[in-house]
């Protein structure tokens, strides 16, 4: 019934080939402070990573003839009230902290986008219940429903992780489903159902991965609130043991000496800072690098 | 017949990250008392970047108006600055603008009234009730139905035939030399299309007006202009009194156009003749002619040769082309 | 006439879209989109739908198409009445029928590369068995429609306006339908690019035998050129179906009439001579349209009757049918 036909083609001139790529780098990279945090960031891994080999010294073995020791130079940032090594704890805390952050932001966002994928795609109940239901998660502050949450189920890292992965359900949810109604406006999207294109195919061929920007935006701006909020946790004495080398509850630790010996306070929180600052800065040059109006720009 | 306007060898490009555009480059066209003529082309002819170099709303940066003169009441404008206050009086007050789409054009936090009257106040210096008063008389003349207490409607409560009439009064209200329909019809029904561009040929023959319009219809510029500018590529390609044009169509691009579209009068059967190929790239154009690539008519001199001038044929009607096309 | 020959057979069609508000979402009106329509389109042949904003030609597209259920009417295609089947018996029947839509930018996936965007009907419906297959057979729907078949792994925003609404025509051919619906697919394109599209699906219906189009358009010149019938809507019903041909000699009902005036023909001598019909008021809302005849309150012929009395479509005589009672 086909018959093989050739009309005149007009491909002359097809529009100069515009790398997503490269434009995305270009705008990525142009920030100095973007490309600082991506450095501090990938020093963070690099630290988590080779902790055993960067650390001086074992940052569980207690030595209590060697206990607040100012910093020297055997041990360059001192060490706290039980002969610990400042500096291999912090080295240490780098572990603990990624773990925590990319675990819970992992739980977060798979739940979350899923509840807002479907949220948005079928509407009417389904939007609803989820829509009422993330509003009762967000009636808490996050530190708030995680402390709640880590209570009832009792202390230790996995229940932390748990806890603060519930926490930010929410957020996620709510962008997805946005998105997700705002994608679902396009033409794209009718032309899928006159195809004929099964719901699945139509989430996750079409409509998921339009709203991937934002949410990618979203994960790496959340990993500097999930640490911070990790800090606190610990250093509100929820959640982890003492034994563990965790950022928060070492500026709870070096809290009562303050006065003193600055640094077993200071330096974890400086690492906090630099982290967060650090993911903050990446996340605002991928929001505007992804930026769907830069598309097709050079 | 005095001319009003008179626009010589207008460039205005923009400078781009991908590279220099040169939106329009070199356009010269002029028009006087009571006339009505046309600017026609395609996306990307340049033809509204051209008024809006007229009145120096270009944004600056990224474009510049690189050279040119525009002749209006004895001045240049190009020589004002763009926000002083003699471009300031000729806007709305001397050369008056509507655009394609009375929403954006239109402030949605004011009421159409207070709109009009502002500009009332602003140009004519008006006190606020003989404002008032006038603003009512412009809307009945654009037809707007029980239009003293629409007045105080936002344009939301309109609909867009409606807006653009307001629009027109809004142009109008000024009394200004000449009126500029940037597309005025491009955004609404074909029925409501017919009203507005009758209203707007009574507005000027009862207020003296002369108008451009800008627009890429060419029935539009066949009932209503007296003479045609085709634009091309940030150029004009062809322009003469409209009868020549659509009788004795010169130009390739003017030629290709007028195959291309299907009328109404025509018997079915007739086959298009699309032109072939794809809109120009603006991006750093080579000096040949930008219609080269397209052109049936293309001869060796074509290639080698840059973009050549306008040259006279007959009366007032100009091509830039070297080829007698009558010979196909 | 045989029952054979009929492809789509639409039956006082009504889709009302309802109006609610408050908190309990109650419906306090309909929009009457489409307001009981007949037609029939014959396999192979082009029905123009045409008439302005409003009309409610675009919802009549989409409801052949099974995109909105019906409120009320019968759609029967091939013979069955789709009108109020399941989405799941819909579905298989999609490969017989498709859409090209207006907007060349919106309507193709951005994430998606052209041969992705065409071959994913052949992917939904499992036509073909192979990446050979699919690839041989993507290639050919680019070749179809004048892309070079190099081009597939481009992704859209790398196309023109001209070429990506190609691939919108490339995409709604891959299962071989039996109608194409075409949602204004010229309108957003350039004056000298529609030509090459309206060349381009003259001839893809000439090449391939029994390819039916309902072309919706508001553009009167373009509709008739390239229709064999043409239907003109206003405010949800429609007030004359005849042949192209015929409509444009003789239109009959008052719309048709003021419609064809308004569209301007580019040619001064021509312009000059015409009969210019200029409307008063505007096209009401379709929230309240007016009783009885819904053009009456702006129709130069109307009488106290056409607000009381809803005009039915009449045959006139050969085909031609007017919903007028002063015809």
């Amino acid at each position: 019934m086909l018959e093989k036909r050739t009309l005149p083609t007009d491909f002359t001139e097809m529009l100069p080939r515009v790398s997503e790529f490269r434009r995305f780098r270009r705008v990525f990279f142009s920030r100095r402070l973007v490309v600082f945090g991506l450095i501090v960031i990938l020093a963070l891994i690099v630290t988590a990573i080779f902790a055993p080999f960067i650390a001086p010294y074992n940052p569980y073995k207690m030595d209590l003839s060697r206990k607040l020791l100012q910093p020297c130079r055997e041990h360059i940032l001192g060490t706290d009230s039980l002969g610990r090594d400042t500096l291999s704890r912090v080295i240490y805390g780098t572990r603990t902290s990624l773990m925590v952050s990319v675990i819970a932001i992992g739980i977060a966002g798979s739940i979350g986008m899923t509840m807002g994928l479907l949220a948005g795609y079928f509407g009417g109940i389904t939007n609803m219940v989820i829509m009422r239901f993330t509003d009762a998660l967000m009636s808490f502050p996050m530190i708030l429903l995680a402390m709640v949450v880590a209570a009832v189920l009792g202390g230790g890292l996995k229940n932390v992780i748990i806890a603060l992965g519930v926490g930010m359900i929410a957020p996620y949810c709510r962008l997805m489903c946005g998105q997700v109604l705002s994608v679902k406006e396009n033409d794209y999207i009718t032309a899928g159902r006159a195809i004929g294109a099964s719901n699945l195919r139509m989430m996750l061929g079409h409509i998921l991965p339009n709203c991937f920007p934002p949410l990618i935006v979203l994960l790496t701006l959340m990993m500097g609130t999930v640490i911070l909020a990790e800090a606190s946790l610990s250093f509100l004495g929820i959640g982890i043991t003492p034994l563990t080398a965790a950022w928060g509850s070492m500026v709870n630790d070096g809290y009562k000496y303050l006065l003193t010996h600055l640094m077993l306070s200071f330096a974890p929180g400086l690492a906090i800072m630099l982290v967060v600052f650090a993911f903050n800065m990446v996340g605002d040059g991928l929001r505007d690098a992804l930026d769907p109006r830069l598309r097709g720009t050079l | 017949m005095s001319v009003l306007l008179s626009v010589n060898n207008l460039k205005t490009w923009f400078k781009t990250d991908r590279g220099l555009v040169r939106a329009v480059d070199g356009v010269s066209y002029y028009i006087s008392e009571r006339e009505i003529i046309g600017l026609v082309g395609e996306s990307g002819c340049g033809k509204s970047v051209s008024q809006l170099s007229v009145l120096q709303l270009i944004p600056t940066p990224p474009g510049e108006i690189v050279s040119g003169e525009v002749i209006f009441d004895g001045h240049d404008l190009l020589k004002f600055p763009a926000n002083g206050p003699e471009m300031r009086s000729v806007r709305g007050g001397k050369i008056a603008m509507i655009f394609q789409e009375p929403m954006t054009s239109l402030n949605p936090v004011l009421t159409i009234g207070r709109q009009l009257t502002e500009m009332l106040e602003l140009h004519l210096n008006m006190d606020s009730e003989a404002a008032r008063e006038r603003a009512i008389e412009l809307l009945n003349l654009v037809g707007i139905p029980e239009a003293a207490s629409r007045i105080d409607d936002y344009p939301h409560q309109f609909s867009g035939g409606m807006r653009q009439r307001v629009m027109i009064a809004m142009a109008l209200s000024c009394n200004p030399k000449i009126l500029i329909a940037d597309e005025p019809t491009t955004a609404v029904d074909v029925t409501t299309q017919a009203q507005l561009l009758e209203l707007m040929k009574d507005m000027v023959v009862r207020f003296n007006t002369s108008l451009i319009i800008v627009t890429h219809n060419l029935g539009v510029v066949a009932r209503y202009a007296q003479r045609i500018y085709v634009m091309y590529a940030g150029r004009i390609v062809e322009s003469g009194i409209t009868k020549d044009i659509f009788g004795n169509p010169r130009h390739p691009y003017t030629i290709g156009l007028l195959a291309c579209v299907p009328r109404l009068d025509e018997p079915r059967g007739r086959k298009l003749v699309p032109i072939v190929g794809l809109p120009p790239n603006l991006i750093n154009m080579p000096p040949t002619c930008a219609f080269l690539p397209r052109c049936p008519y293309r001869i060796e001199r074509c290639q080698q040769e840059p973009w050549p001038e306008l040259r006279l044929i007959d009366g007032q009607h100009y091509t830039s082309c070297h080829v007698d096309t009558r010979e196909k | 006439m045989t029952p054979d020959d009929t492809l789509v057979d639409v039956k006082n069609l009504k889709m009302y879209f309802p109006v609610l508000r408050g908190l309990l979402r109650r419906k306090v009106a309909d929009v009457k989109a489409v307001d009981s329509i007949s037609f029939r389109i014959k396999r192979g042949e082009t029905l123009g739908l045409v008439g302005e904003s409003g009309c409610g030609k675009t919802t009549t597209g989409r409801c052949i198409l099974r995109l909105y259920r019906p409120t009320e009417g019968q759609i029967l295609f091939e013979g069955h009445d789709i009108s109020q089947l399941p989405e799941s018996k819909i579905r298989p029947l999609r490969r017989r029928m498709s859409l090209i839509f207006q907007d060349p930018f919106g309507s193709l996936d951005p994430r998606q590369s052209a041969g992705d965007i065409v071959g994913e009907p052949l992917k939904v419906h499992h036509l073909v068995n192979s990446k050979r297959e699919y690839r041989e057979r993507v290639e050919e729907l680019f070749r179809m429609v004048g892309l070079d078949p190099a081009m597939v792994d481009r992704v859209p925003h790398e196309f023109s306006g001209g070429q990506r609404q190609r691939i919108g025509v490339a995409r709604a051919l891959a299962c071989a339908p039996s109608l194409i619906v075409c949602d204004e697919p010229i309108s957003a394109l350039d004056v000298s690019i529609q030509a090459q599209i309206i060349n381009l699906l003259q001839e893809l219906r000439e090449g391939l035998k029994g390819l039916t189009y309902l072309f919706i358009a508001h553009d009167l010149s373009v509709v008739r050129h390239i229709s064999d019938s043409v239907a003109v809507m206003y405010l949800g019903r429609i007030v004359e179906l005849t042949d192209s041909i015929t409509l444009y000699e003789n239109p009959l009902h008052p719309y048709t009439r003021v419609l064809l005036s308004a569209v301007p023909i580019a040619d001064p001598f021509v312009e000059e001579k015409r009969e210019r019909i200029i409307l008063k008021g505007e096209v009401p809302s379709p929230l309240y349209p007016p009783t009885g005849c819904h053009f009456h309150p702006r129709c130069p012929l109307a009488i106290p009757e056409c607000s009381q009395v809803v005009p039915p479509l009449r045959e006139v005589g050969g085909g031609h049918k007017v919903a007028c009672i002063r015809v």
